[in-house]
């Protein structure tokens, strides 16, 4: 075992891992996350903390994911390379641990131009790959960037992401190669829409033989409207939603069923596809309806290893 | 290689003018006249706007180089033009605005912001190429310079955000990552992207007080 997880116990089973997003709140209420995780705290095997997501002001990951820990809940800290440099990242990884963190998910993050401070100084001092072999070497060498020795363990189970629907298409598979090789255990990829493309990002990922070396979740964004659709459809990068996927949901006469019934489809899809070990929901602002998808899509119970 | 510069807002100049009634105005023949900044043109027009805002130019003159150590007589000249002149208003880069602080003792302001180094393409953009970061890896990039182009200065890019070869920023601009993947595709290099460039040095760029460098004996 390398952290202990229960993302990583629930992996290491061969088992199909769900792991559910949950967005901080922008000011000070634990109560706030403590309730977002009582709410789905049985619907998921792991829980990510978005870290300043789309480069909007909420409380740090670090400390949303120690409440979480606390209530026994297993958390994933997201860690972005856009707001930090090197010094603050292995500090915080540090932080992380002796709070009973154990998965962290690396990326560089989404362009400050996106949030509510786009006059800020982006630091993107290493990148989200050479953030991944910093957490490899602190845990597995027990050194610091630097060479020097980290004191104790750093039980980390290391999470990435990858974006099959970016371009270069055809580079996209090399690159998640790249990440596996600096050490990203599992990734999380962005949302699936576009099953058959994804699927034919999968069989390059199996061909690569990329999916006896990590486990690839596949990511899943519930819709709860038309506008959300249309929304991440024009506006969030790299999100490709179909043509017909918001057809489908402007002629629904029950638009949030409907979004139920297409994510739950497209869960049973991207199961079928080998390689894949399990899926990453993301009901950012609609955490509560991750049971019920779970439920009706006969992910419950999670497993207890 | 070029200094690009924009002009500032006549507001931001009045501001930084404050109490100052008499005022020179410089520009500099170099970077700032080719990009229409700062040459003779946009001198005398700075010196209109400031006259209609109540100053009082009493020099306006192009500098052949702002950014280099005039000869003494030159000097003497600006000197003498500048005398009884509050402040100096120079329409160059930051280098212009520094080489005048050395001639002049008085105010001297910006009236430019220095944007970046850059080159100017066929299209007429002037477009930035260098962050001057001290350890230079076009070597390894195809010629095309990732901490520049990207805009996540990323190592080992391209990031999800990169959609048919545009930046996720700004669909204006080109996605750096997919410019250096295409070059390296052309030049049949494309396996060298597929090792990890290393954490960077950045000891050599932006922090740690002002660079000095020597140059070889020759």
């Amino acid at each position: 075992m390398k952290s202990g997880s229960n993302l990583e116990k629930v992996l290491q089973a061969g088992r199909f891992a769900v792991t559910a997003e949950i967005g901080p709140p922008k000011g000070g209420s634990g109560r706030v996350v403590e309730s977002t995780g009582e709410a789905i705290r049985q619907a998921a095997d792991a829980f990510n903390v978005t870290d300043n997501q789309t480069a909007v002001v909420r409380m740090c990951s670090l400390a949303a994911c120690a409440l979480l820990a606390r209530m026994g809940m297993d958390p994933v800290m997201q860690m972005l390379c856009r707001d930090a440099n090197r010094i603050r990242l292995q500090s915080d990884m540090c932080g992380a641990v002796a709070l009973g963190i154990r998965n962290i998910l690396c990326l560089s993050g989404d362009h400050i131009k996106f949030g509510n401070h786009p006059t800020a100084k982006g630091v993107f001092d290493i990148d989200s790959m050479q953030l991944i072999q910093t957490v490899k070497m602190m845990r597995d060498e027990r050194k610091f960037l630097c060479g020097e020795e980290v004191a104790g363990d750093i039980p980390l189970f290391i999470g990435a992401v990858e974006n099959p629907y970016a371009d270069p298409f055809e580079w996209r598979v090399h690159r998640l190669a790249k990440k596996v090789k600096a050490g990203a255990d599992f990734i999380q990829t962005q949302a699936v829409y576009d099953v058959p493309k994804f699927a034919r990002w999968m069989e390059e990922v199996c061909e690569a033989g990329l999916d006896r070396e990590t486990h690839v979740l596949a990511g899943i964004i519930p819709v709860k409207s038309v506008g959300m659709a249309r929304y991440m459809r024009d506006y969030v990068s790299g999100v490709e939603i179909p043509a017909e996927v918001v057809s489908r949901l402007e002629h629904a006469k029950d638009v949030k069923e409907e979004g139920i019934k297409l994510i739950i489809e497209i869960i049973e899809q991207v199961k079928e596809i080998p390689g894949v070990h399990g899926i990453h929901v993301q009901a950012v602002g609609w955490e509560e309806i991750v049971p019920e998808v779970m439920e009706r899509a006969g992910l419950l119970p999670r497993p207890v290893i | 290689m070029k200094s690009i510069t924009a002009a500032k807002p006549l507001q931001e100049m009045v501001d930084q003018l404050g109490a100052a009634k008499k005022v020179a105005v410089l520009g500099c023949g170099t970077c700032p006249a080719m990009m229409r900044t700062g040459g003779l043109d946009q001198v005398m027009e700075l010196r209109g706007q400031l006259e209609s805002r109540g100053f009082q130019v009493i020099y306006a003159e192009v500098l052949p180089v702002a950014c280099e150590s005039l000869p003494l007589e030159a000097r003497q000249e600006l000197a003498r033009g500048c005398r009884t002149a509050d402040a100096a208003v120079v329409m160059s880069c930051s280098l212009g605005v520094r080489a005048v602080c050395d001639d002049l003792d008085m105010p001297v302001l910006p009236a430019l912001n220095t944007l970046f180094i850059g080159r100017e393409e066929p299209s007429g953009l002037f477009v930035e190429e260098c962050r001057q970061c001290g350890d230079c890896i076009l070597g390894r990039t195809g010629g095309i310079c990732p901490i520049t182009r990207c805009a996540k200065s990323l190592l080992n890019g391209p990031c999800g955000g990169s959609v048919q070869g545009r930046c996720e920023v700004d669909p204006s601009i080109p996605c750096g990552w997919q410019m250096i993947y295409d070059r390296m595709k052309a030049l049949g290099r494309l396996e060298s992207l597929l090792g990890i460039e290393p954490v960077k040095d950045w000891s050599s760029s932006w922090h740690g007080g002002p660079h000095l460098v020597k140059p070889p004996q020759g």
